[in-house]
């Protein structure tokens, strides 16, 4: 960056100045009173509120269908994200619009699709709903972008003379892909993963419809969360926040490595 | 003086010393080239020069008045960036135009100055085009001319034929050489060509590792360099030693006398006009020639044959020699 | 090449297919739920003036969140790119990643800690009477707090990409900072900015989360959209739940619209910028 005269240099201090206050007032402060009210009653109290019992289960259920929902959504992802890149037929660019569907759709409008689709009046005679099978199917309606949009532009920019080079010298389709394609991809899928496992653990709106909300078996932690502020356990609600808290930041940090990872792959 | 540069250092945030008490003085109406590899601190003077950089220490002043403290806006200064930093969503006018809009001139009068200039440049037709519609010899033309068209008081280019094919670069090269006879703005021009720069400059100033190696007319430096540095920079030429020779000062004859070394022809390349001999000479050192066609047809050379050489002429520079070089 | 084909053909088969059960079919069910008993109910859903004052909140939250954001957006991303602070990078940028990856649910919480009644500055605000969980502020700041990434981390890569050489040529023809601001840089990277606008404005009309937590839920007064189609389906008003639904579905298609216009512009814009000197980048 060029240094200028003293004026400029204040004008451009000013800017990040309101930038910083704007982010501490919106988000900082709001993060912050979370936390301090987690642990307002000391740290067993916020132990013992993220250990009862309901908190657990829900806890447990969440990561549980996250972590399925991200296991599928490597492998489908990565399947759409070929199938967009390597195959041509009619309609392909529509089909590609309505991959950003889900992130365009309002959460509730998408749980109640899914619940006219897969709930007690399903056309397809398949009633998941208020089971723990309509969570996932709920979670991987909401998550279906990101594993697709993070392999996207990967596979696009993946160098087919390599794979014709393995074919060279006598790799079977199979091979090449499992050799060549897979370890190139893996750092986008994981990241693209890593998004989705972070935005399912925080779900709300698409599952509080098609959930039940049944504590010990279909509470997810977002709708304990909410059942405990609706009851005025701020304390409690706050405690499980801090629990997503921690691993939305886990997952930010583990995105931003992989993420960085993957340029370092192109270069 | 219409630029004098004084005792001027520019350090980087990250402890880089890209100018190190750098001064320098160009005279009004002369056209400049600040000539070194990259990294030797020539873009960063230029650029201390337009006041896109805050020297360290040191000042700058323009046509006698000090600018150091004076903000880019005000130093009236043109600049030419290599990538042309057109504004791709204004037309060739509207970017022509730019500076003389920020200036509030009359409509009238922004319309005539530009479609004077486009002349000037050779553009007139493009002005309704974007520049993305432009070729990039076409695009650096609308810079120069988008620089022009405030009447600067010096013309600052930074590397301004770098980024195109070699054909152009070498007409654009010429045109500007009479574009500077028609206008006669005193113009400072960075490269790394050393060729551009004696094509095109009336003084070269050779920097290297943000110092000044030497300054002059570009014949003065070619014949006289002041060190090995800028012998190694401005033209090719072999080492023997102690001893610096041009390929054009080696002789070649068919037969030895007292002053003569052997060796033997490698290599014959064909440039036109100009044949460059590749030699190893009797102790295995590489050295080329450069002599005409019609002596390599008197000498009827041939590779593997053997032959006797002699340089015509040789520097030797004195203890305070540099380490580096470069072909 | 016969299996190589038949493999084509099952891979498409099968990923078409995961995306109709998945996407397409439980959306066309909008429209079929929605008309189901034809258009009057349709039209009386839509003149509810539980709808209506919905709508003007859910507009009421997006025209302000997504100027904020915007400004904010296009200001972050200047002192990030062009004058980086020396220290706590990394917690401005975690602070703007957050967002996207905590709970809405959560936000909410956050928000009530800070201005319910028993929050930090609960008090300060019930002497002052100013309302602003379950109220309009609430449901507005919630909105900016969620959509708060959207813009900043669009225009960061298209800033990074275009470099200073415009701004620099525009100082040197004696254009003033904010000229060059206005002139030069803002429609360098209008697409990236537009793109971020849309993601914003998308974002802002679909929250839920976040604005659940803080409404308090009163119809025709704290209600926006989502919590709309919620309360109507809970109701069991199903016209009224599918028919809002239905209008910001068709947001959400407008949005996908308005991404495929924007998303190819930003990439144009990108690849057909100059690099900035390799020359300037190694002393840097």
């Amino acid at each position: 960056m060029p240094a200028r005269a003293g004026r400029s240099r204040r004008a451009g201090g000013l800017v990040l100045g309101l930038s910083t206050a704007y982010l501490t007032l919106i988000v900082l402060i709001p993060i912050a009173a979370v936390v301090a009210s987690s642990f307002e009653g000391g740290l067993s109290a916020f132990w013992d509120e993220v250990t009862s019992p309901s908190a657990v289960a829900a806890l447990e259920l969440t990561f549980v269908a996250s972590l399925l929902v991200v296991l599928v959504n490597a492998v489908t992802g990565t399947l759409i994200a070929w199938v967009l890149v390597r195959d041509d037929f009619r309609g392909k660019s529509v089909v590609n619009a309505i991959i950003d569907l889900p992130f365009a759709l309002p959460t509730v409008v998408a749980g109640l699709t899914l619940l006219a689709v897969y709930g007690p009046k399903s056309p397809l005679g398949v009633d998941v709903a208020y089971s723990r099978a309509a969570i996932v199917v709920a979670l991987l309606f909401v998550t279906l972008p990101f594993v697709v949009r993070a392999v996207q532009p990967v596979l696009l920019e993946l160098d087919r003379e390599m794979e014709e080079a393995a074919a060279s010298l006598g790799s079977r389709p199979v091979t090449t892909f499992r050799r060549i394609i897979l370890p190139n991809l893996l750092p986008a899928i994981l990241s693209g993963a890593a998004l989705s496992f972070g935005k399912a653990v925080g779900e709300f709106g698409s599952v509080v419809l098609i959930s039940g909300n049944i504590p010990f078996d279909t509470e997810v932690a977002s709708v304990h969360i909410f059942k405990s502020i609706e009851g005025d356990n701020p304390a409690g609600a706050a405690a499980v926040s801090v629990v997503l808290l921690v691993l939305s930041f886990a997952v930010l940090a583990v995105a931003d490595v992989l993420e960085r990872r993957s340029r370092r792959h192109d270069a | 003086m219409s630029i004098a540069v004084r005792q001027v250092t520019k350090r980087f945030a990250n402890g880089f010393v890209a100018v190190d008490n750098v001064s320098l003085a160009i005279a009004s109406g002369s056209l400049t080239a600040l000539l070194g590899p990259s990294g030797s601190g020539k873009s960063t003077l230029l650029r201390v020069i337009a006041g896109l950089e805050t020297p360290d220490e040191g000042d700058v002043s323009i046509l006698g008045e000090d600018v150091t403290g004076v903000p880019p806006q005000k130093r009236g200064v043109g600049f030419v960036f290599q990538h042309y930093a057109a504004f791709k969503h204004l037309t060739v006018r509207d970017n022509i135009a730019f500076g003389l809009v920020i200036r509030k001139r009359p409509k009238a009068e922004v319309r005539a100055r530009v479609d004077e200039l486009l002349g000037l440049v050779q553009l007139d037709g493009f002005a309704d085009r974007y520049p993305a519609q432009l070729s990039g010899g076409q695009r650096q033309r609308m810079a120069l001319a988008r620089a022009l068209a405030v009447e600067p008081k010096v013309l600052l280019l930074d590397e301004p034929f770098g980024a195109l094919d070699a054909r152009v670069r070498k007409e654009l090269r010429a045109w500007l050489r009479r574009l500077h006879d028609q206008v006669h703005v005193t113009t400072v021009l960075v490269t790394h060509d050393q060729e551009e720069a004696m094509d095109v400059a009336d003084r070269v100033t050779v920097m290297n590792d943000g110092r000044i190696e030497q300054s002059g007319k570009p014949r003065d430096l070619y014949e006289h360099p002041a060190n090995e540095f800028v012998m190694s920079f401005v033209g090719p030429v072999n080492r023997l030693g102690e001893a610096w020779i041009r390929p054009h000062d080696l002789e070649l004859r068919l037969e030895p006398n007292g002053t003569t070394s052997e060796a033997m022809v490698e290599r014959i390349v064909h440039l036109g006009f100009e044949v460059r001999v590749e030699l190893v000479l009797d102790d295995g050192r590489l050295v080329s020639a450069q002599v005409t066609r019609s002596e390599v047809e008197e000498l009827e050379l041939l590779e593997g044959q053997i032959l006797y050489v002699r340089p015509s002429r040789t520097t030797v520079f004195s203890g305070t020699a540099m380490p580096q070089g470069r072909p | 090449m016969r299996s190589a084909s038949g493999s084509r053909y099952t891979l498409r088969t099968m990923a078409l297919g995961y995306l109709a059960l998945l996407l397409v079919l439980p959306c066309s069910m909008i429209v079929y739920y929605t008309f189901k008993d034809g258009l009057g109910p349709v039209w009386e859903a839509l003149t509810d003036p539980a709808f209506v004052s919905a709508l003007r909140l859910t507009l009421i939250a997006v025209g302000i969140a997504v100027p904020a954001n915007t400004i904010f957006g296009v200001m972050c991303a200047m002192a990030l790119v062009r004058r980086p602070p020396k220290h706590g990078t990394w917690l401005i940028n975690s602070m703007i990643g957050l967002p996207l990856a905590l709970s809405p649910v959560v936000v909410g919480l956050a928000l009530i800690l800070v201005y319910g009644q028993n929050g930090w500055f609960g008090g300060w605000l019930t002497e002052n009477g100013i309302e602003i969980i379950f109220s309009t502020p609430g449901i507005v700041l919630a909105t900016i707090f969620v959509t708060l990434p959207f813009v900043v981390r669009e225009v960061i890569p298209v800033l990074r990409e275009v470099g200073t050489d415009q701004d620099e040529a525009a100082w040197t023809l004696g254009a003033s900072r904010a000229q060059t601001f206005w002139r030069i840089t803002l429609p360098a990277i209008r697409w990236g900015v537009a793109y971020g606008v849309v993601l914003t404005t998308a974002r802002a009309l679909g929250e839920y989360g976040a604005v659940a937590v803080v409404s308090g839920r009163l119809a025709g007064k704290t209600e926006t959209l989502t919590l709309h189609v919620d309360e109507a389906y809970l109701r069991l008003d199903e016209v009224a739940a599918y028919t809002t639904s239905l209008v910001l579905a068709l947001l959400a298609v407008l949005t996908l619209v308005a991404m495929n216009v924007f998303k190819p512009r930003t990439h144009k814009e990108v690849a057909d910028v100059d690099r900035s000197p390799p020359g300037h980048e190694a002393l840097r």
